[in-house]
């Protein structure tokens, strides 16, 4: 018996009990299209994940308050006493100490209610100086971002959010209006050009004043020179370790901390930012795959039942081959493959599925999935070798049902 | 060697074909055994056409089942061809049935949702025959057992008579050297059971041995020897006068 007539014989019995072939096969084809979508879904996740922190700006390095290497001794920290103020945001600017720094936008940010005329919209109101724009990579789509004069002069003035623009006004042809934050009247002098969000806030939802403003109108008292991020800006990709270096030998200077180790304040930059959100992504991916990884085993169980009652209800037919001269290995043949052809047609139709499920519904979560070759060519082969492994037992049986009792049976 | 023998008492006739010494079968299932075979002797020759008589439950079966190796003795020894089945493995055992034992049963046995060729090539399918020549021989052994236009008809639309004729179609296509038929016209009509016997007399003619196993003594008188079984024992072997 050739390995051609052992497929055909198994593919008619898989034929002729179409619909319990189709529910068995159903089980392996959930299986693995779970299995495509979830490893997709964590790949694609990555890779919004990394291109939105790209997207905070090329070269750019991150300093927030609060230590990142231990967890010992009071050393500040979020929420705690301020750790990063103004002056070491003035300090990086120096072109002396830190040549390789070329931009340095200070950020304090305050969640506040915007009134205008009568509508009230609460948003993160960012203190912040000139090279903002220039630093985190953004633009005005109307009007200008406030000035270094009136920064100087602590002027009422802010820039909006597009989103922000339309929710005060219902519309973002806005310079010129007024805005009141805290019982103070600004002016809208911009509104930025759309941005998207990054993986912790809306960039489009923001009001953006000058920093002494914030300083003096909306923070006050002692964390009124606080800030909660500094993003440095490298003069070039190759200049951004020496521009670790610098700013970290000047803050630490700074706040009077001999040891690296003590530092009150945690520099990163975008490379590490996406390894952490990377990893932190790979793990939930692994977690996701081992739980549609389960379902396929559910669909292992549901070919080896399927495959058990087959040979049950098909003794007589096995005691007639073995009569007309079935060696034990043919009848073992025909089942395992008719085993594998459950597993191989779940793989492929969940493959399919699991392809265009992947192709489709990103429109509809708005979130990427990415088909990787790999994933689908394994899941087809992971899929045929459980048709297989729990066909061997089934089979098996058949093969070693006697002739004469298999023959007997009715 | 297809010259029919007449007389399987001829001196000179070579060694059996089919062999039975003492043998002896008994069943059990649980604690309960039942002794089926009581010791029988049976030789039979090479072209030999044998009618196993007997009332029901007198052991026929059993003697079927252990001639065409699909059960085994619990005493004795049965010899196929000069050798003690005993010593063969169930791949041997399996490649015996295929070449030498065409099987006909009382329920036909056949796949339903096979066409009639397909079932009628099935043992050539095991003998690694050609699929191109399966064909051949399949439609050439439907067209002995006149059926050679029911080639693609499934049992299902055939009546008792024609799927017994596929039945020993099947049988024959793999020129087997003997044919074993237990109760083979059991469930046909006058008129089917005498194509299906004719069938057996023609190939019998061309020199197959053939084993009929039967309780109508009208259908074994078709043969040229009936061996009388009764209650596990030969209780008379004999050339049919008839
Ligand atoms: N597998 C078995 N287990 C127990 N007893 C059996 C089995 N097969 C047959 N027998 C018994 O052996 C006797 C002979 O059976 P069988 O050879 O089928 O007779 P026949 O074919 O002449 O009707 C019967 O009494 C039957 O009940
Ligand atoms: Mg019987």
């Amino acid at each position: 018996m050739t390995w051609m007539e052992s497929f055909r014989t198994s593919w008619s019995a898989v034929y002729s009990h179409a619909l319990r072939s189709m529910l068995t096969i159903l089980g392996i084809l959930i299986g693995i299209a779970a299995v495509i979508l979830t490893v997709g879904l964590g790949l694609g996740t990555q890779l919004d994940v990394s291109a939105q922190i790209s997207s905070l700006g090329s070269n750019l390095l991150i300093v927030a308050p609060g230590s990142s290497t231990s967890t010992t001794g009071a050393r500040g920290g979020f929420g705690t006493s301020a750790t990063l103020t103004i002056k070491d945001a003035e300090a990086l600017t120096s072109t002396v100490n830190a040549p390789d720094i070329s931009g340095v936008a200070p950020e304090s940010t305050t969640s506040l209610s915007l009134t205008a005329n009568d509508t009230n919209w609460t948003t993160t109101v960012t203190g912040t100086t000139t090279a903002w724009t220039s630093v985190r990579q953004r633009t005005l789509a109307r009007g200008a971002f406030f000035t270094q004069a009136q920064a100087d002069a602590s002027a009422a003035v802010v820039v909006l959010g597009s989103e922000t623009a339309n929710e005060l006004f219902g519309t973002q042809n806005v310079v010129g209006q007024s805005v009141v934050i805290s019982d103070k009247t600004f002016q809208v002098v911009g509104v930025l050009a759309t941005a998207g969000s990054d993986s912790s806030s809306n960039l489009d939802d923001v009001a953006i004043v000058p920093f002494s403003t914030a300083a003096t109108d909306l923070v006050g008292g002692t964390a009124s020179n606080a800030v909660s991020t500094i993003y440095l800006q490298a003069a070039s990709d190759t200049q951004l370790s020496a521009a670790y270096q610098e700013a970290d030998a000047l803050l630490l200077n700074l706040h009077s901390i001999s040891s690296t180790d003590d530092a009150d304040f945690t520099i990163s930059s975008q490379d590490a930012l996406v390894s952490t959100a990377t990893a932190v992504y790979q793990t939930l991916t692994i977690l996701l795959t081992g739980v549609a990884g389960l379902s396929l085993l559910v669909g292992g169980i549901g070919v080896m039942n399927i495959m058990l009652v087959s040979v049950s209800e098909r003794t007589r037919e096995i005691g007639l081959r073995k009569a007309l001269g079935a060696p034990p290995w043919a009848i073992r043949r025909q089942f395992l493959i008719e085993a594998a052809i459950l597993g191989l047609s779940g793989g492929i139709l969940g493959a399919v599925i699991g392809v265009v499920a992947a192709l489709t519904l990103p429109a509809v979560i708005g979130s990427s999935i990415v088909v990787s070759p790999l994933a689908v060519g394994l899941s087809i082969g992971v899929a045929i070798a459980i048709g297989i492994v729990f066909g061997v037992y089934p089979a098996t049986r058949a093969a070693k049902l006697a002739p004469i009792d298999a023959l007997r049976s009715e | 060697m297809v010259e029919p023998l007449t007389n399987p008492l001829e001196a000179d006739a070579p060694g059996p074909v089919i062999e039975l010494i003492d043998a002896g079968k008994t069943y059990t299932s649980g604690t309960i055994e039942f002794e089926a075979l009581k010791g029988i002797n049976l030789a039979i020759h090479e072209g030999e056409y044998v009618a196993i008589m007997g009332p029901s439950g007198s052991g026929k079966s059993t003697i079927m089942n252990i001639l065409g190796c699909l059960d085994t003795l619990t005493r004795g020894q049965y010899r196929l061809g000069g050798t003690d089945v005993e010593e063969l493995d169930e791949i041997e055992l399996a490649s015996v049935r295929n070449q030498q034992i065409g099987f006909v049963f009382q329920g036909f046995n056949l796949l339903s949702s096979l066409p009639a060729w397909r079932n009628v090539e099935l043992p050539l399918v095991y003998g690694h025959v050609p699929r191109e020549e399966r064909k051949k021989r399949a439609s050439r052994a439907l067209e002995r057992v006149g059926l050679g236009d029911r080639l693609d008809n499934k049992p299902g639309e055939m009546s008792g008579g024609q799927q017994q004729r596929v039945a020993v179609a099947r049988a024959l296509v793999g020129e087997p050297t003997m044919i074993l038929a237990d109760e083979p016209t059991g469930n046909l009509d006058s008129v089917s059971t005498r194509d299906v016997l004719s069938l057996f007399d023609e190939l019998n003619n061309l020199g197959r041995t053939i084993v009929l196993i039967t309780h109508e003594l009208e259908v074994a008188q078709r043969a040229r020897r009936i061996v009388w079984v009764k209650d596990g024992a030969i209780v008379r072997d004999e050339v049919n006068a008839a």
